[in-house]
């Protein structure tokens, strides 16, 4: 297992798997030697992420997305800081750190652009789409546009294949695009203005959504919807034609609710649509399910 | 359309409700109640209700679930725990990431039931972090439960204690591998560990632990509120309940439908509409990338364990990826392939070298410099990584390329004798024809 790694975090964390002069071992090391300690101000934070575990290490995963909020990615700073407050070596840290693809070893820009080219998304589109972006970006994968607006990155399967093609902005859906919408996107992500998902909340920077991921909420779960139409496709259905699960009494009626927790609602399905639209307040034909509000 | 064919929502019943991803939507359409009665039974009442619903594992494996908290060693000093592996991202798996959008507080009940019946205090849920807005309604709901005393001490009066962690991933598919899972808990690189022993008797921190998917624990709630022989009067003998189909790709309605397991993919497509129009059938996984490829002869074939294992193939995740005949399988098979390649974790030799050389024989074959010959390369590559890898990554990454030989060896052939791919990536994509994107936008 790496985690015993001789090699030095220095080496480890200029290992890349792109061309880079930046990411040679002569100018990482020239970088950590004139790094700057890892900010204090986050030190109280990685403790907490520490506390919410029964073993410290186990916050290694959350520090690391922490790490790269406040510096932008993973910095030998920022391994040395985990492996000290974890009292593991930096070569653990950075055996940890290599491993996974959301850490990330050079500067990421303010938007991660994410296309998914696994099999389906890439049939459905995905890899047109990923063309389309690196000729229009003059980027290639996993590189920064020369204003650090986005960085490029073909992604794997995101599990939202109903959706395909998919593009994740900042881990964030836009579902259903297409080489023209996906220019669209980036063109607006470097305007500066107000982005919103397919499903999820408007867009925020890369460095803030790896807050959220290291375990410190921003307030926006209630944005967006509770789900896009494709997730709401046989549930629509069943509503449509009164189909439900068998009633927990036994008759086997598909005309009562299944669940007793539900039982009051019984007499709100015979309608079907209308009847479910006026009781939740929301228009489930037009997609946008709960959004309605 | 046949007319015995019916959906049984259950756990996606809510998801159209105001607000579904509240506590207060939640619980004003009966949550928590399951946990409440669940509250008044003993823990091992609970274990025997799971175990008598026959409910199996709905993350691929479909092991089943009462049995596997069966397992966890009652009255030993050893604190346990449950892991809820939220770790989506089998190619074509779609369900668990849109019900913890939609429902958070579906998972999070079950969870503390399912912690209830181990006797756990402690529990995970850990989350592929490339899902931002997932793990913000996840965050928010656990926060709400905590607020509402159905988490944290003493929960609902019982004297039951439990505490709910939601742990974002950081990119890597093998942790979906429950002891990959588990090293990567422990803040390690995500590779898997020997079996025995079993996580069962040396889980997370060596201790007992229960590592379940999103949508198995999702279902245990229902199953404790309406009884087992509810949940066993829908699905088949062997294969009991309802659960999320997920239909994506060439289909005129791609999406979610929950239906009892033993639907076949015939009624699926005539539920969503058909094949894209104007177009036809010609491969299909089950159950992911992972699961060997069907064909139109399988349209029938019950969708449950046994009957899909029966047609050479797995069930999986249920995730149905339909590809019509504008799809060029040696393409699709060597993206799958890459796949396998980039997320090997490198712990065993079969399947870190064998990827990569099944990648370049692949890629031969696509581009049109490759022989006959490596047909026969890549069937040897398979049988040498099939069943000699260390965890199921290994495996899986052979049934695309063993079961599209079978089915597709012609096409293949063809690749060889014309030195190229015959295909128009073009004519597959969604925006091929306009109208159909138009009417799914």
């Amino acid at each position: 297992m790496g985690q015993k790694d001789p090699l030095t975090p220095v080496s480890n964390v200029s290992t890349s798997d792109n061309e880079g002069g930046d990411t040679s071992i002569a100018a990482t090391t020239s970088r950590l030697i004139g790094d700057p300690a890892f900010p204090a101000e986050a030190l109280p934070e990685l403790h907490a992420i520490i506390a919410r575990y029964p073993h410290p290490r186990s916050a290694l995963l959350p520090m690391l997305h922490l790490v790269q909020s406040v510096a932008g990615h993973v910095t030998p700073g920022g391994i040395e800081t985990c492996a000290r407050l974890l009292e593991i070596t930096a070569a653990e840290v950075s055996a940890v750190a290599t491993f996974y693809t959301m850490y990330k070893r050079r500067p990421v820009g303010d938007y991660h652009v994410g296309v998914c080219t696994n099999t389906l998304c890439a049939v459905m589109g995905g890899d047109a789409i990923f063309d389309r972006l690196k000729d229009h970006l003059d980027v290639g994968n996993d590189e920064t546009t020369e204003d650090g607006a986005i960085t490029l990155e073909h992604v794997e399967c995101n599990a939202a294949c109903d959706y395909a093609p998919v593009v994740m902005v900042n881990w964030e859906f836009f579902d259903n695009q297409t080489p023209e919408s996906a220019v669209q996107l980036v063109d607006d992500l470097r305007d500066g203005g107000e982005v919103h998902p397919t499903r999820g909340a408007r867009v925020v920077t890369w460095r803030n959504a790896e807050r959220v991921l290291a375990g410190f909420p921003d307030g926006r779960a209630d944005e967006g919807p509770a789900a896009g139409p494709a997730t709401l496709a046989g549930l629509r259905l069943a509503r449509q034609h009164g189909w439900t699960a068998p009633s927990p009494d036994g008759n086997g009626s598909h005309r009562t609710h299944s669940d007793p927790r539900q039982v009051s609602d019984q007499s709100a399905y015979p309608g079907g649509d209308d009847v479910e639209v006026a009781k939740s307040g929301a228009d489930t034909r037009t997609g946008e399910g709960s959004d309605a509000r | 359309m046949t007319h015995d064919v019916t959906l049984t929502p259950v756990m996606s019943d809510n998801w159209d409700a105001d607000r579904s991803w509240t506590l207060r939507t939640y619980e004003s359409r009966g949550g928590y109640s399951a946990l409440r009665k669940a509250l008044t039974m003993a823990p091992d009442d609970v274990i025997t209700v799971v175990k008598d619903s026959g409910l199996r594992g709905r993350g691929g494996a479909g092991f089943p679930t009462g049995m596997k908290w069966g397992f966890i060693p009652q009255g030993d000093d050893k604190p346990h725990y449950l892991v809820v592996n939220a770790d989506e991202a089998e190619p074509g798996t779609c369900k668990d990431i849109p019900l913890m959008l939609a429902s958070p507080h579906t998972l999070i009940e079950g969870v503390i039931i399912s912690s209830y019946a181990i006797r756990a205090s402690v529990a995970f849920i850990y989350i592929r972090g490339e899902v931002l807005h997932v793990v913000r309604r996840l965050q928010q709901a656990v926060s709400e439960a905590y607020r509402a005393g159905h988490l944290g001490a003493d929960i609902g009066g019982s004297g039951y204690a439990l505490d709910l962690v939601v742990h974002a991933g950081a990119g890597a598919y093998i942790c979906g591998e429950e002891t990959a899972l588990l090293d990567s808990l422990e803040g390690r690189r995500g590779q898997p560990r020997l079996r025995p022993p079993f996580p069962a008797v040396a889980g997370l921190y060596a201790c007992p632990t229960v590592i379940n998917n999103v949508e198995s624990i999702a279902s245990v709630p229902s199953i404790v509120a309406n009884g087992s022989d509810w949940f066993g009067s829908m699905g088949t003998e062997k294969s009991k309940g309802m659960t999320l189909y997920s239909l994506s790709g060439h289909v005129e309605g791609p999406g979610q439908y929950e239906a009892p397991l033993g639907i076949t993919l015939r009624q699926l497509l005539d539920l969503a509409g058909g094949v894209r129009a104007g177009h036809e059938l010609k491969f299909w996984t089950p159950g992911g990338s992972s699961t060997p490829l069907l064909t139109a002869e399988h349209l029938d074939v019950p969708l449950d364990y046994e009957a899909v294992a029966g047609a050479g193939s797995m069930l999986g995740t249920k995730a149905l990826q339909i590809f019509d005949e504008t799809t060029c399988v040696v393409r699709a098979v060597l993206r799958w392939t890459e796949f396998y390649k980039h997320e090997s974790c490198g712990k065993c030799t079969p399947c870190r070298e064998g990827t990569w050389w099944l990648v370049q024989t692949l890629q031969r074959l696509e581009d049109g410099s490759g022989t006959e010959t490596d047909l026969d390369v890549l069937v040897d590559l398979c049988d040498n990584i099939l069943g000699r890898s260390f965890c199921a990554l290994g495996d899986g990454a052979t049934s695309p390329i063993t079961s599209s030989i079978e089915y597709f060896r012609d096409e293949y052939l063809t690749h060889i004798n014309e030195r190229g791919c015959p295909f128009d990536p073009q004519a597959a994509t969604l925006f091929a024809a306009s109208q159909h994107a138009g009417a799914r936008a």
